[in-house]
């Protein structure tokens, strides 16, 4: 599976990566290879197969529905890069 | 024989008697650090006077006459990826670098509860993504039994510690072999319990479906007694397993007649250094000596292992490490000087300055794996090829009480041999990948040198089958004597490493 330039740019934008020219080229043949090396996966016929998405028989697990001690609002701010007031700050949205 | 080079045990029935305060250990241990870490490099921050406050505490309750836990006093290092409240976690990355978490993660609250002395925050692969610590964006850990080499990794700061008397025990984490593979290099013992065994309420995340947290120790008592510790259920992990958790000390009898081990001829091809062949194929005919029924065994899909892990993992790692987006808390980059940035270019920006590249390459691999027209060639197609291993293992199981293999294709290799090609780096976790796709137990035991570099025997067993890998690998340390060997680090005879490091090395490659 050989990516080109556009589909690693286009990977980037959807990771949220801005990548220089350099990482561009660069991670485009490292992907390739990584890629072209897991192809060997499709040589085997998986059609009856069910996915395992992860390994334990549990699903669905919930908490009982009592309320509990959250963490404080000055510790839930306190790795805040940009505060403002009990808000975190971000950038202009819309 | 200093005092930080014995066992948890040993020291804990010490403190126990009274012959030996918690303080002296504590004290023994950091004058071992001050001595060594200009060298070695494990620990990201240390964590001093919290832990002479912790060891202080010990001491007064056993004065008072109140009963103390199994491993109350002992020094233990925590990998920096486990949330610590109020130390600064970092997963040595740059995006988390001055991170300081507000609440424990339910391990560290396990040990603090049994009066374990914390000596601080250990040095690993930037978001555990890695196999040698060259990915962590402070510095690399160096190797104690060669300076020049590298621990392993990705939880090289945690194996290298408790190689080199830094830490008595430490607790690191293991997604793909990242406990086990740098046990090995650094030549102590490292488990990776059973997928649930142990919360991984937190742990930062790296790929859910496939962590989990284990212990290093020096021996196989000191693994069983941490084991007993953290093992269990916890209501604040949706993904902890309900079962009932036993003593892991009982199952350390010695006797091993008629249990019966696979050793699949699938771990023993292409790639496996011949040296490291040798020493392992000893190791397990020292277990046939003790009584044990081993026979060859195969594993047909083994080669499928590492292709699938390189999809599973960094599909589920590019989902959770969207979360760093500099919003509410972590790096957040600023515009540059007289500019502005909308939301969108806030989040790229922080990113591609707070994330190394070994991370910037496996958050692409798996948005590419997870995106829309690949999804069902490579992320559906991996989780189907995930079933057929792990029912490869389920009918070995039925014929053998435990597996056995090398933990790593190569003894400890030098910094920068392959740090240029990620499929070689990848290669260092072939014989440890398959475990942790399959969700179940394995341990990492020393059983022979080559060329004074450590080699580790891989035991693997079924799901909450610690019980058995455990007695197993008790019987075989306890008929050697590898796990008794020390690294030549004393500082006048220790040799000066000649390979020179840079600091953030992972912004490379």
């Amino acid at each position: 599976m050989k990516l080109s330039k556009k589909e690693v740019e286009h990977v980037a934008l959807l990771a949220r990566l801005a990548l220089s020219e350099e990482e561009k080229e660069r991670f485009r043949a490292q992907l390739s290879s990584v890629l072209e090396y897991a192809d060997i996966i499709n040589r085997l016929d998986t059609e009856k197969v069910a996915p395992t998405y992860h390994v334990l028989p549990i699903q669905n697990v919930e908490r009982p529905d009592k309320e509990h001690e959250t963490l404080p609002l000055e510790e839930t701010l306190q790795n805040a890069p940009q505060r403002d007031g009990n808000y975190f700050r971000v950038p202009r949205i819309i | 024989m200093e005092i930080y080079d014995l066992t948890a045990h040993e020291l804990a029935e010490y403190i126990q008697k009274g012959e030996l305060s918690a303080e002296e250990v504590t004290r023994s241990v950091f004058s071992r650090i001050h001595e060594v870490e200009e060298d070695v490099r494990a620990y990201v921050t240390l964590t001093e006077e919290k832990a002479y406050a912790q060891a202080r505490y010990v001491d007064e309750q056993r004065r008072a006459g109140k009963k103390l836990g199994p491993l109350a006093g002992i020094p233990v290092g925590i990998k920096d990826n486990m949330c610590t409240k109020g130390i600064r976690t970092t997963c040595s990355s740059r995006i988390l670098e001055n991170f300081v978490p507000p609440y424990n993660a339910t391990v560290v609250e396990k040990l603090e509860a049994e009066g374990a002395v914390m000596t601080g925050k250990l040095n690993m692969d930037e978001f555990a993504m890695g196999s040698s610590t060259e990915n962590s964006a402070f510095f690399p850990t160096r190797n104690p039994w060669d300076l020049n080499c590298v621990p392993g990794g990705s939880s090289g700061g945690p194996a290298a510690a408790v190689a080199a008397g830094e830490a008595i025990y430490t607790l690191g984490s293991d997604t793909g072999g990242s406990i086990r593979q740098p046990a090995s290099l650094c030549g102590i013992v490292g488990m990776k319990p059973t997928y649930g065994l142990v919360s991984r309420y937190g742990l930062v995340a790296f790929a859910s479906s496939l962590d989990q947290i284990g212990p290093f120790t020096k021996d196989v008592r000191d693994c069983a007694l941490v084991l007993n510790l953290i093992a269990g259920h916890d209501p604040m992990d949706s993904t902890s397993a309900p079962n009932p958790v036993p003593d892991y000390t009982s199952f350390l009898t010695g006797d091993i007649k008629g249990v019966k081990i696979g050793v699949p001829r699938e771990f023993f091809g292409k790639g496996l250094d011949s040296r490291v062949a040798d020493v392992v194929r000893n190791a397990i005919d020292k277990l046939a000596d003790l009584g044990a029924i081993v026979e060859e065994c195969s594993f047909p899909y083994a080669e499928y292992a590492l292709p699938v892990y390189y999809i599973i993992a960094p599909a589920e790692a590019s989902s959770n490490l969207a979360r760093y987006d500099g919003v509410c808390y972590g790096y957040r980059a600023v515009p540059e000087k007289g500019e502005k940035y909308d939301i969108i270019e806030m989040y790229m920006k922080t990113r591609s300055e707070g994330f190394g590249a070994e991370v910037k390459r496996r958050i692409m691999l798996g948005t590419y794996a997870l995106s829309s027209g690949y999804y069902d060639a490579y992320y559906l197609k991996a989780l189907k090829v995930r079933t057929l291993i792990k029912d490869d293992f389920a009918r070995l199981f039925e014929k053998y009480d435990v597996l056995v293999s090398p933990t790593s294709p190569t003894p400890a290799f030098r910094f920068g041999e392959k740090a240029n090609d990620p499929l070689t780096m990848y290669l260092s976790d072939i014989y440890t990948i398959p475990v942790n796709l399959a969700g179940i137990p394995a341990l990492s035991v020393p059983c022979g040198f080559v060329d004074g570099l450590p080699v580790g025997l891989h035991l693997m067993g079924p799901a909450f089958g610690e019980g058995t890998i455990l007695k197993v690998a008790y019987a075989y340390e306890q008929n050697t004597s590898y796990h008794r060997a020390r690294p030549p680090l004393q500082v006048e005879k220790r040799p000066k490493p000649t390979v020179r490091l840079q600091e953030g090395g992972n912004h490379r490659g």
